[in-house]
């Protein structure tokens, strides 16, 4: 469904991509994950034919963006990181508009369709302007649902809702994610984690891993750190953890140290045993999660050696 | 042509729910009214004014160089600022459709506007002996007509380039009083000067159309304004894709 080749955009002489190529087949949800200005929104406005990659190609439902823009944008749902509505429009206006560019089919039929589907049948009267953020996202979903896409760009569909409302919208992907190919990004890993198939990790325009987040996740598992917290002070402590063969780097931290182990292997037993054992009381033993910080350190630092060692 | 005319009827219906186009044409025919009365008062009985149909059409030309580009300048700025931009061109919607739906819309609203001024002429008429020329005051509606459309064209432009409203309103009143002074170069003897001086907005309406003649010449000029305007519109929102 979507197919990127060697695709680079740059604004002026800054490359906010630099050669990505991926995939996405019918029925998948991809996830584009990485922090503001990785890429992410460069790579959706190509894909929905608001502008022209400067090199590389890029097809959407078997139609390239730049020969076959219409076409494309014919295919594609696409929801922007800031809802596009026009305020002075009802929600039932705004989709009647939006519907007639597109022409859709049976259009009344349809809105009340979509918006039964985001939950704002009872809200169709209100003016867009009204809505709050939430619904205003629902709303910009359900324009981009609106003439059945195959192809759904939601860019950080997310963004700014309440944990209410982010729980609403991702089970809506999903839902909606059954029968098309969704591509959305985000900068929560967790939330590409929970809703996507396949995850892209996005960073100063280069894509650095791909992969199912399982995967990803356990391949990232090396960057786990244990945080340790005991009755002995951080130095004594370290010393007695530095002699298990598992605990690869300790680093001090205010009333503890952090542990990190090989990958894969959880080490948080074999901890709480020897502390235990050397009679002392242990006061905190977690992982904490791995940030997304932590994983586009770690990924970048392994391409930079890569670079080097080539 | 489906799209462009969805465009259109959408701006045009907008402007009856839009503050400016009230206080746009509030001030059209507050002023308009005040002139006409001044003149039916004063004037006509001294005898210093004869009976026209065109006498508030002076004063409408100078407030329409003013207030359309007040009716203009949120056409395509307002939706860079907001970002339905992105939405209405990731539409299968051509730029050039976008741009020319927004003229045709904001032109079909002013179509009305001066359809309402029409209203002073009837009166005169209704009250004088023998009435009005009728010929020449249709000569300059049509005048008028081209006019507003190069306005509209210009205003169009200007907000093209701008996410934002006030700078749109200036830089499209900075062009069009720019091409109306222009108009005093042909005073020049020069070919320059005088090649300067077509450019002139105003001759074009006053020399000929204003008087009751109407030469193909100047209804070509106003519409080789408003398609170059109406290009060049379309151009700045395509270069997003250069830039």
């Amino acid at each position: 469904m979507i197919q990127v080749k060697n695709l680079s955009k740059s604004y002026g002489n800054f490359p906010a991509l630099s050669e990505i190529s991926f995939q996405a087949k019918r029925g998948e949800i991809l996830g584009f994950l990485g922090p503001n200005g990785a890429g992410k929104t460069t790579t959706m406005r190509i894909l929905t034919g608001y502008m022209p990659p400067t090199a590389g190609s890029a097809k959407v439902a078997g139609f390239d963006v730049v020969e076959e823009s219409l076409e494309v944008r014919k295919r594609v749902g696409y929801l922007p990181e800031t809802v596009p509505i026009y305020p002075e429009l009802s929600a039932r206006e705004y989709l009647r508009f939006m519907g007639s560019l597109r022409r859709v089919e049976n259009l009344d039929d349809r809105i009340d369709e979509v918006l039964h589907k985001v939950g704002l049948q009872d809200r169709s009267e209100s003016y867009a302007g009204n809505l709050s953020k939430g619904l205003r996202q629902r709303l910009g979903l359900a324009q981009a649902l609106l003439h059945r896409p195959e192809v759904l760009i939601l860019d950080e569909p997310t963004i700014g809702l309440d944990p209410a409302q982010i729980i609403g919208v991702r089970e809506l992907i999903r839902e909606v994610g059954t029968d098309r190919t969704v591509m959305l990004s985000t900068h929560i890993l967790s939330e590409a984690q929970q809703i996507c198939d396949r995850v892209l990790i996005i960073h100063q325009g280069r894509i650095l891993a791909e992969d199912t987040p399982t995967n990803l996740q356990s391949q990232l598992a090396g960057a786990e750190r244990i945080r340790v917290r005991t009755s002995s002070d951080s130095k004594s402590l370290a010393k007695l953890l530095g002699k298990l063969p598992d605990t690869e780097e300790i680093k001090l931290i205010e009333g503890g140290v952090e542990v990190s182990g090989p990958p894969g292997k959880d080490i948080r037993p074999i901890i709480a045993r020897t502390i235990v054992e050397a009679d002392l009381d242990l006061l905190e033993l977690s992982a904490s999660s791995v940030s997304l910080e932590r994983i586009f350190l770690q990924l970048t630092e392994e391409q930079n050696a890569r670079e080097d060692s080539e | 042509m489906r799209i462009i005319s969805i465009i259109a009827a959408r701006e045009f219906r907008r402007y009856y729910i839009s503050p400016i186009a009230y206080a746009g044409a509030a001030i059209i025919f507050i002023i308009l009214g005040g002139v006409f009365v001044m003149n039916i008062g004063f004037g006509l009985p001294t005898g210093s004014l004869r009976p026209d149909g065109r006498m508030v059409l002076q004063p409408l030309v100078i407030i329409l160089m003013l207030v359309t580009p007040a009716f203009t300048m949120r056409l395509l700025a307002e939706e860079q600022q907001e970002g339905t931009l992105e939405l209405l061109l990731t539409a299968p919607v051509r730029d050039w459709e976008v741009v020319l739906g927004k003229w045709l819309g904001s032109f079909g609203f002013l179509l009305v506007i001066l359809a309402g001024t029409w209203i002073f002429p009837i009166i005169i008429n209704r009250f004088t002996v023998p009435g009005i020329d009728q010929g020449a005051l249709l000569s300059a509606y049509i005048g008028l007509v081209a006019l507003v459309a190069a306005l509209l064209a210009i205003g169009l432009f200007a907000s093209s380039l701008f996410s934002n409203q006030p700078a749109a309103y200036l830089t499209a009143v900075g062009i069009t009083l720019s091409l109306w002074v222009v108009g005093g170069m042909r005073a020049g003897s020069s070919a320059f000067s005088q090649a300067i001086a077509y450019l002139g907005i105003l001759n074009h309406y006053y020399d000929n159309l204003y008087q009751g003649v109407i030469h193909l010449t100047d209804l070509i000029f106003f519409a080789s304004l408003t398609a170059l305007a109406l290009f060049l519109a379309s151009q700045v929102v395509e270069s997003r894709r250069w830039r």
